[in-house]
Order: structure tokens, then sequence, then C-alpha cells
């Protein structure tokens, strides 16, 4: 466990957003702040299982494709060659500031982070994620706000520690804002702490170096 | 979507519903298949108690490497797995490959299983599903945090039961979705759907089982505290 449960999160994920998490059709870096938030709020959690379940009664349900002849025989060759099972890694109450999703791809905790300065005292880290979509960690100093925020698909912010206030309210930590293109937004760090958080945006469309990227926000993509 | 606090609080202290029990008001089986009666509820308890049974090979498997459970398991879930793949885009060579790899980390995963959050074909469907992103996406799947049980918080089988029979009445409900609505469905999870084109009213009694997973989580909570 990163931290005790967290029964402050008011702002949670979306249906849509844990059906296809479910379902397992999201890019990368949107699976990665779901399983972050997961990791720290049950609610969710139990939601995405049950979506989990739909995907079940699915494959109950899915009619039956012919396995090659020797199918058992060569999994039980697999398994064997396999050694034996894994054991359950120990229950590790810990006091990690990131969840287990994202110290995965950062390669430990919040110390191990590679920061770099994107001005007024913001840094952010590109996490590896594969596919078009971005994941970055973000440390905004308390009262600052976040600067150069357009993004042009949709947007989720999860707040690791501290707490940042925006249009829609204040994101405490575990909360995910969840914010389209039409959403004009400032966040601003609430003083006191400095805020940390994980964004990932869906990445605006590539163009060919025949269209120059100037021509982009003239064509709102 | 509605959640019956009621019934589940019954099921904790009936954890079977006997058979002549007046189905329908307080089984949780959605109000579209109540009209077919007790005959569906009849329906849904065989079923659980399949699902119940799987469960048992699984744990055959983790206890004692039982290969006789593992090849029941195997005969029933494989060619799923494999349609599945198969679904999803994947050939036939690739999709027999990664079917018998998810059969495999089934034997090896099998002391992870929590029989009170999942059914076998739920868990199957999540080692299977996360294949498919390996193989066909070649993408990673960050998972959340295990939330690990020690031997103490081993489930009790009332719950257990319980979780299997919500997990039925959901795949009831299911097969009981008009056409359209299951299609739908289905489009999502074999990824020709984007998350904003899937409905936020799926239709779908996802309540009681997710009550039921949430008490679940909460004696794992405290049972680690
Ligand atoms: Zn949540």
């Amino acid at each position: 466990m990163t931290k005790p449960m967290n029964n402050d999160i008011t702002h949670h994920l979306s249906p849509q957003l844990l059906m296809a998490y479910s379902a397992g059709t999201l890019p990368e870096a949107f699976d990665l702040i779901v399983a972050s938030h997961l990791s720290l709020c049950d609610q969710c959690r139990a939601e995405a299982e049950s979506y989990d379940a739909v995907g079940g009664a699915l494959l109950e349900d899915e009619p039956t494709a012919e396995m090659a002849e020797d199918s058992l025989a060569a999994t039980l060759r697999m398994i064997r060659m396999g050694g034996e099972p894994d054991e359950p890694a120990p229950a590790r109450p810990g006091t990690h500031v990131l969840p287990r999703p994202i110290r995965d791809y950062v390669g430990g905790d919040l110390d191990a982070v590679r920061w770099q300065n994107v001005g007024r005292g913001v840094r952010q880290a590109l996490l590896p994620v594969n596919g078009d979509a971005r994941a970055r960690l973000l440390h905004i100093p308390a009262g600052t706000a976040v600067p150069d925020h357009g993004h042009q698909g949709l947007e989720l912010t999860l707040v690791l520690r501290g707490a940042f206030s925006d249009t829609d309210g204040r994101f405490g930590p575990g909360d995910v804002e969840i914010a389209d293109q039409e959403i004009e937004h400032t966040p601003v760090a609430e003083e006191g702490e400095d805020c940390i958080c994980l964004a990932v945006t869906d990445a605006p469309l590539r163009f060919s170096g025949l269209m120059p990227r100037l021509a982009q926000p003239f064509l709102k993509i | 979507m509605f959640s019956n606090v009621d019934w589940i609080e019954d099921c904790d202290t009936l954890p079977l519903t006997p058979p002549g029990a007046p189905a329908g008001a307080e089984s949780g089986v959605p109000a579209a298949s109540r009209g077919a009666g007790s005959r569906v509820t009849r329906m849904a308890e065989d079923r659980a108690q399949g699902a119940s049974e799987w469960v048992d090979h699984v744990v055959r498997i983790r206890d004692a490497r039982d290969e006789a459970a593992f090849a029941e398991l195997f005969a029933h879930f494989a060619p799923r797995v494999k349609a599945f793949l198969i679904r999803s885009g994947a050939d036939d060579g690739l999709a027999e490959e990664c079917a018998q790899e998810v059969m495999a980390t089934l034997w090896q995963k099998a002391h992870l299983f929590d029989p009170a959050r999942a059914s076998v074909s739920t868990w199957v469907f999540t080692i299977a599903r996360n294949r498919r992103i390996d193989a066909l996406r070649r993408q990673r799947r960050p998972e959340p945090e295990d939330l690990p049980w020690g031997p103490e918080a081993e489930p009790q089988q009332d719950d257990v039961l319980a979780l299997q029979q919500d997990s039925e009445r959901l795949a009831e409900a299911l097969r009981s979705l008009p056409e359209k609505q299951r299609v739908l469905i289905e489009r999502a999870y074999f990824g020709e759907l984007s998350h904003s084109e899937i409905a936020e009213e799926t239709g779908l009694p996802l309540g009681t089982i997710k009550s039921r997973i949430r008490l679940a989580l909460d004696r794992l909570r405290h049972a680690l505290r």
C-alpha cells in the first residue's frame, strides 16, 4: 500500500474511462493514470472490477475457436519450463508519494524523478509510455499557476501531493481533473505545499513536413 | 444501474438462496428478466454452481498443482480466449500461442486469484486482455497497486459464493439486454469504440457486484491494518 486509503477523494474517473480501462482499449498513458487513481481509490477500483466482470461474462459467452491438437501438452510443457509459481510480493505499507504504477515508470519514488525546468519554477518529467498519448509528472511550486497549459485533446490530471484549484473546483491528493479541449483552464497550486501531479494528454495529430505546425492553431486540431 | 443494498445484506446471512425462494423482487435480477420468474434465477444459480466449481479448480491448482483440474479449465477457457484474441485481430497462430500463454499464466498466478472479488471467467478475461494489449497493441499495461492478502485474510466461503452468484446475475442481465445495447458493449470490449464513444449508461446492473467488490476490498483493508 502506498498510503492509507484516501476517503477525501471527490473527483473520480468517469464510467467511460473505467470501462475502457477494463476493456483494455485506452492508450498506455491513460492506462497509467487510471491504474494510479485505482491504487488510491477503492470506489473506482470496485467499479473497474465490476467492468472486468462484464468482460468475464462476454468471454464466457464467446463462441469457441478450435485449439491446436497438442495445445494442452504444449502448455503444460511451458508451465514446467517456467519453474515454480511466483510467490506473492510481501505487503509493504510504505510512505511512498508515487503510487506503484508510476514508480514502475520512474524507477523509484519521487527522489528518483529526473525533472526538467519549464519556467517559473515549474518542473516536469516525461514518462516513457508507448503510443501517442503523453504522460508527464508536474511539480508546481505552491501558489503558482501552471504555465503553457494549452492542450488539444483530452487531458487528465491526478494530484499526488498538495492541491490545486481550477474553475472546476479544488483538487487534492487522489483527485482527478478531466478536461476536454473546450475547457479553458488555469490550475493554480495552493499555498502551503508544492503540488505534484501526473498529467496525461491525447497527442494532437502530427503533421508531416508539408503542413507547417503554425497551421495547427487555426485548424483547431 | 441500481444498487440493491437490502439484497446484499440478505446474502450475508443467507449465502445460498433456497431454490424455492421468491425470485425477482430481491434477487438483484434486472427488471427485464424478472418476467421469466424463478426460471432465470435458477439458471443463474446453476451457473453460479458452475462458477464456484471453477473456483475449486483454481484452488486445486494453487494448492496441489493439480494437472487434471488444469486440463478441465483449459478445455473450457482456452478455446474462448483464442476466439477472443482472433476477434481482436490476432491471426490463428498468434491467438493459439497467446491462448496457451494465458492459460500458463493462470497456473503461475493461481495464488493471486481472489474469488471474493472475481469469478474465474473474469480473472481469465483480465489475463487475456493484458496479453492482447502486450502482443497486439505492443503497450505495457499499468495495473493498480496490489492489495496483497495474508493467510489470515483467506476469503470466507459465503463471500466467495455470493460474488460468484453476483457475477452470474450480471451475466444473465447482459444476455437479456436488447441486442443493440449488447452489441455496443461487445464493441467497447473488442476495441471498436473509443472511450468517448462509450455510453455512460450501459443499462447493466453493476451496482450489486460493485458493492460486493467494495465489501471485499474493505475487509482486505481492515485485515492489512
Ligand atoms: Zn475514484
